[in-house]
């Protein structure tokens, strides 16, 4: 190829070149130009229009907070909901002067030093054309008495906002959780979900149980005005506004009247119960005993109550139903059965002698039976009755460690039951990988023998036995356990149900579950192990009752040796679904350092199964007395609103 | 000797770009001590970030066109290497992943790749010259896609936007038919109904608000309101150096930064706004000039992106905050305060200088 050619070449590239060139100057000469008309638009055809709006300072723009959505138990029993409060705000830009008019505020109606540190930490957050509140809470005397001296007051303004209120304070806390003031965490977590926006104007959060998890549908969209206002940052005129839309409403799959009743049986004693619907997964109660009530926390909680509440060695803030990890003991051993029924190594008419204790091969170590003198000739349905441990002892080493938690795992332990809020903890089901991994140990035969009566490494909450037992009720289909049962739309009022989720459906032979329930049935008849339980109940319970030896819940904190010597006594657990041919309720009760299941735990399932069974509702000698008395009282009594009563 | 050094090295600076890009800095840091409330600070810290984009920019202007084109490939590929980094093990923030963390230091790829890309095209269409066919434009099309789609994702859709078009015009120049062009353009306005349709409600939402801040007055549309505010009220002469008061009483969002120049609308007005887009008008026209000239295809293809690219960041900015452009977090060139920001103005204003003083060496090599 000639050097002139080449040339040639790259001059005919270059004049393409130059011609795209001038399409791209073109292209910047018409976007400047078009820039420079928006310019002169903005400065000299509506110059006046924007001068006067800077001047005047102008627009400002007022939040309109949408109500928050009301939570309801399953028959409408309003659990929590909002009401009006006075506030005083101040809108610092219209001051003449912040510190004078707080000062002369405070001779006209109470200032706290709380009230202003509140002030002070708002400020920094917000614009100083927007409205904070100075304090909160005004009662109608504090309110009138500022309502005639407004006119000494540019830039401070009574409104009245809506606060959050839960009618019944402790019960069911845990479950319905509680709303608290927006914190630096928050705002980072709305900053990057992109909700900052739609929470200007609100100051609360939801931060535990359904306040928390519902959020998003509790919250509702935040409308707004925009205002010119004037020299006293007063609204003159709306340019334009939007409605807020509330947020939805929410029916729980909870029985407020059932939780009652199992909270008041726990009678001061530390424990959990959940119920469940075994069909449905819907949650009828979920109790964590000692509880607290929500609304300390509504306007942020004073010193004083949360040191009690965070530093009470009975941990009121924990919800054990999710959070407590226990041994199941000898709840443990109905899924242990099924495991060895299923894989073919227990099978009908295969029955053992119980001297009272094991020993594995080789071996002269004795594991003992609870009960010393053995029971003698146990088949697999009596040895559910009686709880015979050597009988479980035998089967978990036949089935092998692996072999036992793969099975039982269908039923949720060992992992979480992603119930529908925040925070539950998934237990533990050990297994050799799971002990290399965390001790880098070997695991050894003697820990699957324990494991197959529920000791050992074996970990699980009330929720999981909960699920568990409901999840065997419902011949091996698993239904995931909720809080919620539906979402109303405030508006519309729309309702929304939650589905149903099958978690895992396990086909069981109907001959190996019925030996299994069947031993069930027979732990609440004589004989069994909560024969009391079983007693005068009009319909048939299948139970099974356990003792978890003590490890107390997870504690971070440090350990007071007095108060654990006291906590030394074992804790009871008892499990239970009825009615037997057609369970409606399942239930797990643990009461902490109660001894035996049969005699302390069991009690509590039996009220709460009266209730959802029968309609019964336990007469209390005391509570009947001050109902009376309260009754006598109310004649002379000024008007209340409708207080809490436990 | 040492005059004789200077004399070198200044030999290879474009004295009508650098006397523009002085000017336009001299105002920039006025503004910028006006809209810091007056900040001797941030004047200071913007004037170290100055004198290294100075810095860089004598240095690269003093490389030769063909050094640059020998880091094409590696730079990209590196960029490209850290941006899949940052997709798998990112940091997140603002619940984007966009940092890497290197231990040391953190860094944002992304920015990178808005030279490495235009570099690295200009350097395949240049390898390929006198040879191109379509299959070259789909590799092109590759190698700006893949980066483009990885910041995307990030999700960080402004520099995703600006790494394309940087790419885009590399592709334009290298003579990518008009056919493709207008038939892309049709092909997507039709494709548009169809994506609508496939978003969810709370994305729908997103869109809109981008397209319209006025939807959102609490959020994205507070920033626009309270700036068209500030450049309205500037009128024609403006209320004079220091005495914006939407801009000194803390009305205009991020001020020094992204909304800088509602600052300069409001204390310099119309007439001042008309200076700024001349200069700016001179820098992007002076590039032009020196891609027009340039003697080879690598260097043309550069300047000419480089160009545009400048061009699209300042409409795109002054459009935002005027209100006649969708929110997106683009600085103002050489105005904003920032060091990333200038920093790769340096690099590209050196590349500009270093293509027009290399022009005769190229010629004759």
């Amino acid at each position: 190829m000639g050097y002139s050619t080449e040339l040639k070449n790259h001059q005919n590239e270059q004049h393409k070149f130059r011609v795209r060139l001038v399409f791209l100057i073109l292209m910047v000469l018409s976007a400047f130009s078009a820039l420079l008309g928006r310019f002169y638009f903005l400065q000299v055809y509506r110059y006046d229009y924007y001068q006067t709006l800077a001047e005047n300072n102008r627009i400002s723009i007022v939040p309109i907070t949408p109500n928050r959505g009301l939570i309801s138990d399953r028959n409408g029993i309003i659990l929590a909901h909002n009401f009006f409060v006075y506030t005083l705000e101040i809108t610092p830009s219209k001051t003449d002067g912040l510190q004078d008019t707080i000062a002369e505020l405070g001779a006209l109606v109470e200032i706290s030093a709380s009230d202003l540190k509140r002030f002070k930490k708002l400020r920094a957050q917000s614009h100083t054309f927007e409205s904070i509140p100075i304090r909160t809470h005004l009662n109608e005397y504090e309110a009138a008495k500022f309502a005639v001296n407004r006119f000494r007051f540019p830039g401070v303004e009574l409104k009245s906002r809506l606060f959050r209120h839960y009618p019944y304070g402790t019960l069911g806390t845990h479950g319905i959780g509680y709303i608290s003031r927006i914190n630096e965490n928050d705002l980072k977590q709305l900053k990057e979900s992109n909700q900052l926006s739609n929470y200007k104007g609100t100051e609360h959060i939801g931060k535990a149980g359904v306040e928390q998890a519902y959020e998003e549908d509790l919250h509702g969209i935040t409308g707004f005005q925009q205002v010119e206002i004037d020299a006293d940052g007063r609204a003159v005129r709306v340019l334009s506004s939007a409605s807020p839309t509330s947020g939805n409403n929410i029916v729980l799959s909870m029985d407020a009247k059932m939780q009652e009743i199992a909270e008041h049986e726990f009678a001061g004693r530390r424990g959990a119960l959940v119920a469940i619907q075994p069909k449905t997964g819907e949650v009828l109660s979920m109790v964590s005993m000692p509880s607290f009530d929500a609304n300390l926390f509504v306007d942020g909680i004073d010193f004083d109550n949360w040191n009690n509440l965070n530093n009470s060695p009975d941990k009121p803030l924990i919800n054990r139903s999710l959070k407590g990890i226990y041994p199941p003991g000898s709840t443990f051993k109905p899924f242990v059965a099924l495991a060895g029924l299923e894989s073919g190594k227990r099978q009908p008419p295969f029955t053992i002698s119980d001297p009272g204790y094991f020993t594995l091969p080789n071996s002269r170590h004795r594991y003992r039976d609870w009960k010393p003198s053995g029971h003698g000739a146990v088949d697999m349905r009596r040895a559910i009755t009686v709880s015979c441990d050597t009988f479980f002892y035998g089967l978990a080493v036949e089935l092998g460690i692996e072999r036992l938690t793969d099975f039982v795992r269908h039923f949720g332990f060992g992992e979480k039951t992603n119930i529908d809020i925040q925070g539950e903890l998934s237990g533990l089901l050990p297994t050799p990988a799971w002990k290399q991994r965390r001790y880098k140990q070997p695991w050894y035969m003697g820990e699957t023998v324990i494991v197959g009566i529920g000791q050992g490494y074996t970990l699980v909450t009330p929720m999981q036995l909960a699920y568990a037992t409901a999840t065997l009720a419902n011949n091996g289909k698993a239904i995931r356990p909720h809080l919620v049962n539906a979402i109303v739309n405030a508006k519309t009022n729309q309702v929304k149900m939650l589905p149903h989720i099958i978690a895992d459906q396990l086909n069981l032979s109907a001959q190996n579950l019925d030996i299994v329930k069947l031993g069930m049935m027979d732990v609440t008849r004589p004989g069994g192990t909560a024969a009391a339980i079983g007693a005068n109940a009009g319909y048939d319970i299948a139970a099974k009752t356990g003792t978890a030896q003590v490890v107390g819940i997870k504690q971070n904190e440090k350990y007071n040796e007095k108060l654990i010597n006291e906590r030394h006594r074992d804790h009871a657990w008892f499990i239970a679904y009825a009615p037997a041919e057609d369970p409606k309720i399942a239930v797990a009760v643990i009461v902490e350092n109660g001894s035996h299941g049969g005699s302390t735990a069991g009690p509590i399932a039996r009220k709460v199964m009266d209730y959802y069974l029968l309609g019964k509702v336990p007469v209390d000698p005391a509570a009947a007395q001050a109902a009376a008395a309260a009754e006598a009282a109310v004649v002379n009594a000024p008007e209340v609103e409708e207080e809490p009563h436990d | 000797m040492i005059r004789q050094w200077i004399g070198h090295f200044i030999r290879h600076i474009d004295s009508i770009l650098l006397a523009t890009v002085l000017m336009v800095l001299v105002v920039a840091l006025m503004v910028l001590y006006s809209a810091s409330g007056q900040s001797l600070l941030k004047v200071n810290a913007q004037l170290i970030n100055i004198v290294v984009m100075l810095g860089v920019m004598f240095l690269v202007a003093n490389t030769q066109p063909q050094h640059i084109e020998r880091i094409a490939l590696p730079a990209y590929l590196l960029g490209l290497a850290l941006l899949i980094a940052v997709a798998l093990v990112g940091d997140i923030s603002h619940g984007a992943r966009r940092w890497l963390n290197l231990g040391v230091t953190k860094i944002q790829p992304s920015e990178l790749m808005k030279l490495a890309v235009p570099i690295m095209l200009s350097w395949y269409f240049s390898k390929r010259e006198s040879m191109l066919r379509t299959a070259d434009y789909i590799v092109a099309g590759v190698i700006l896609l893949t980066p483009v789609l990885l910041i995307a994702k990030q999700p960080d859709l402004g520099t995703a936007t600006l790494v394309f078009a940087s790419g885009f015009y590399v592709i334009f120049l290298a003579g990518l038919s008009w056919k493709f062009i207008l038939g892309s353009a049709v092909a997507f306005g039709a494709a548009l109904p169809i994506l609508w349709s496939m978003l969810h409600d709370y994305q729908r939402r997103r869109v809109e608000i981008l397209i319209d801040p006025s939807q959102d007055p609490l959020g994205a549309g507070y920033h626009i309101i309270q700036a068209t505010i500030a450049i309205g009220s500037g009128g024609t002469t403006g209320k004079g150096w220091l005495n914006g008061t939407q801009s000194q009483l803390d009305f205009v969002p991020e001020r020094t930064t992204d909304f800088i120049f509602a600052v300069f609308a409001e204390e310099f007005g119309l007439v001042g706004c008309s200076l700024l887009l001349l200069l700016f008008t001179i820098i992007i026209g002076r590039a032009f000039i020196i891609a027009s000239q340039a003697k080879s295809t690598f260097s043309r293809l550069l300047a000419g992106s480089i160009a545009a690219t400048f061009f699209t960041y300042c409409f795109v900015n002054m459009g935002m905050v005027s209100g006649i452009l969708p929110v997106v977090g683009i600085p103002l060139p050489l105005v904003s305060y920032g060091g990333t920001s200038l920093l790769t103005l340096g690099l590209s204003l050196g590349l500009l200088m270093s293509v027009q003083s290399h022009k005769r060496l190229v010629a004759t090599d």
